[in-house]
């Protein structure tokens, strides 16, 4: 996995709040057994609308999205975040993400920073009213900067340190491997097995 | 000190190792695959040379993108029957149990774990979906995972995560006849927003709670990653040890049901958060805009933005009304409906289907409306053809297929709206395009899908 760090980068100001994985990639571009291929899919069928914010030409080549309240509800599809990246969004700013994107975000490398609402509002108005606006995210310093704004944001320790060093979430675990085989040592006998094939 | 929450119980009973920052390693209890999310974890672990840890507590199902009309009907995208086929090869190559469409035990992931006796309480469970969260109606801790987490679970049987805080909503009262565990869900969302359980596991209790059914309870848990959350989760009770006893064969194993009976929060725990609902004010609802907490009764009129102070509900409400094409302030009753989509994760148990026949017994579905009843696994289906449901469904003028599978309320196979088509579904999400680009939907109930169907209008069945 590519390493986090610092990243600057233009932003693309996305004013919804809700905005669910099936749009963020719609269904019908997830008929696929590959992990690359989703880019033209992203936000399908919002981008038949020439005035939606990614096909306007000021946001072109933007790589922070600022989004809404609770961005990526809804499926578990983590085309989602291969869509974004393959975009290339380096990160999403958003007020609150659902759970099981932001899990997937955070393994995949693509950095979810939550700011308050507030912010991401003051965000968003620095942006539109100049798009050429530079937005830094230090993993670093934790802070993420664009001209007047400095904001502090939190994520967990193990997580930072995982994606400042780039490194796969599983050689992490299997440091513990030992552990693994212990607590299967310990583990009921009577849990249930998934048994033979139907 | 203060006690323990029953999440928390399972929490630390499969805690590996506490995290030396803010993650607990979980150990996984049974891994959940499919056939949509998984073919790139796959292809990752074989590029890592990695194999699958535990292929003894994995089972996968075909289900997301299968045609129901027939088992052997001949899928013309080349890209769903790849994933197929690449799941079929997958389990074949790391010797994992896999049930094949139309197989006597293959259906939804979140219908058959249960009628095969791989949930029990106390239990981790992790699925590539995010309903997974279904199966915390046994006190299990269930929750989605994505393909990165589902190639770690494979290869580790683990999973790295963050303890999430606890939220109780007490449910008091008793439904009303013809209110379902659907009804109390979407009325919960409606009325807290989809953002109220964010990073919560939540606990139902309360007597209305206690006198559900296993299957509305499942159908409650589904939809609790609708607010936000990372799981729901129901205490253990005698309901719960009953349906056990009966999909284990008339005993668990030695010890088990003594040991699920710890399985509790204790009357002194305290909860991050804490939500009420008084199950006798439920009536049947009805969604209204493209997401779960756009939800009224459906005795209800289509709201106007104006109707919401906030400036973010508002726009989101007036994107709603137009992409649904409503005017704030129709009666919902006055909503004609296209097509009407019984089945699901949420909704296709063996209880939804009978709720529905009994609706539709002696009735026909309207002239000029198509109803599809998708049953949620092949053995749902052998049961409600042992109780002549079929022949309701039949003579009703339904649409019942041959298959299991998500069906209609996903769209990634064959089942999908055309646009602008309107519907009223069992399934658990209105979103933009989810039942195909450009339909609309209207989450409802197994008795109030039937009834629509017959009426071509939502209706509840006391409007027939």
């Amino acid at each position: 996995m590519r390493s986090f760090t610092v990243h600057t980068g233009t932003a693309a100001p996305l004013r919804r709040s809700d905005v669910d994985t099936d749009q963020i990639i719609p269904g019908r571009f997830c008929a696929t057994h590959r992990r690359t291929g989703y880019a033209d899919g992203l936000f399908g069928d919002w981008r038949q609308d020439p005035g939606f914010v990614l096909n306007r030409p000021e946001y072109q080549g933007a790589s922070v999205l600022v989004a809404g309240e609770m961005f990526g509800t809804g499926s578990s599809r983590e085309h989602a975040v291969w869509a974004l990246q393959e975009f290339g969004f380096r990160v999403v700013v958003a007020p609150r993400f659902a759970d099981i994107f932001r899990a997937n975000s955070l393994m995949a490398g693509l950095l979810t920073v939550t700011l308050p609402t507030g912010r991401v509002e003051a965000l968003w108005d620095a942006v539109e009213a100049d798009p050429r606006t530079e937005v830094t995210v230090d993993l670093r310093a934790m802070t993420v900067r664009a001209g007047a704004l400095h904001e502090p944001f939190t994520l967990g320790e193990d997580t930072r340190a995982r994606l400042l060093a780039g490194l796969d979430q599983i050689d992490a675990t299997l440091r513990y491997a030992d552990d693994i085989a212990a607590y299967e040592q310990r583990r009921r006998p009577g849990l249930p097995t998934s048994g033979t094939a139907a | 000190m203060a006690g323990t929450t029953l999440a928390q119980k399972v929490w630390q009973s499969r805690t590996v190792r506490p995290g030396v920052g803010d993650e607990d390693l979980l150990y996984i209890d049974m891994h959940l695959l499919h056939e949509v999310n998984t073919p790139q974890a796959f292809d990752a672990l074989r590029a890592a040379g990695r194999t699958v840890r535990r292929p003894d507590l994995t089972v996968a199902t075909e289900d997301h993108s299968t045609p129901t009309i027939s088992v052997d009907r001949y899928d013309p995208v080349e890209g769903r029957r790849m994933q197929r086929t690449l799941l079929r090869d997958n389990c074949a190559e790391f010797g994992i149990p896999f049930h094949r469409l139309g197989g006597p035990g293959q259906g939804i992931y979140a219908v058959i774990a249960p009628e095969l006796g791989l949930v029990h309480p106390g239990m981790t469970i992790v699925c590539c979906d995010s309903h997974t969260t279904t199966l915390g109606a046994f006190g299990a801790l269930s929750f989605g995972i994505g393909t990165s987490q589902v190639e770690h679970v494979l290869a580790t049987q683990t999973l790295p995560k963050r303890r999430p805080r606890d939220m109780r909503v007490t449910v008091t009262g008793t439904l009303p006849p013809g209110v379902t565990a659907k009804d109390m869900v979407l009325a919960l969302i409606g009325r807290y927003g989809t953002t109220a359980g964010q990073g919560h596991v939540v606990e139902y209790r309360g007597e209305a709670i206690a006198a559900l059914s296993m299957e509305a309870r499942m159908t409650l848990c589904n939809m609790t990653v609708e607010m936000g959350s990372a799981a729901g989760i129901i205490a253990p009770d005698e309901t719960t040890f009953a349906y056990l006893r009966s999909v284990l064969g008339g005993s668990p194993p030695a010890g088990e049901e003594a040991y699920w009976r710890g399985f509790f929060t204790d009357p002194d725990a305290v909860f991050d958060k804490e939500l009420a609902l008084d199950a006798g004010e439920l009536r049947p609802y009805v969604s209204w805009g493209t997401n779960p907490g756009q939800s009224i009764p459906l005795d209800g009129r289509v709201p106007h933005p104006d109707d919401f102070g906030d400036p973010a509900l508002r726009t989101a409400a007036e994107r709603a009304l137009s992409y649904m094409d409503l005017r704030p302030g129709t009666p919902m009753r006055d909503v004609p409906i296209d097509v009407v989509f019984l089945g699901s994760c949420t909704n296709g148990r063996i209880e939804d289907l009978r709720a529905a026949a009994e609706v539709l017994d002696g009735r026909r579905v309207a002239d000029g409306v198509r109803m599809v009843i998708v049953p949620g696994s092949m053995r749902v289906r052998r049961q409600a053809v042992a109780e002549g449901l079929d022949e309701v469904f039949a003579r009703a003028g339904a649409d019942f297929r041959a298959a299991a599978g998500c069906s209609m309320c996903v769209s990634l196979g064959e089942d999908r709206l055309t646009p602008g088509t309107r519907s009223a579904s069992s399934g658990n999400r209105n979103f933009e395009g989810r039942q195909g680009p450009g339909a609309r939907t209207h989450l409802v109930s197994p008795p109030v899908a039937a009834a629509t169907a017959v009426a071509g209008r939502l209706a509840a069945p006391g409007d027939l």
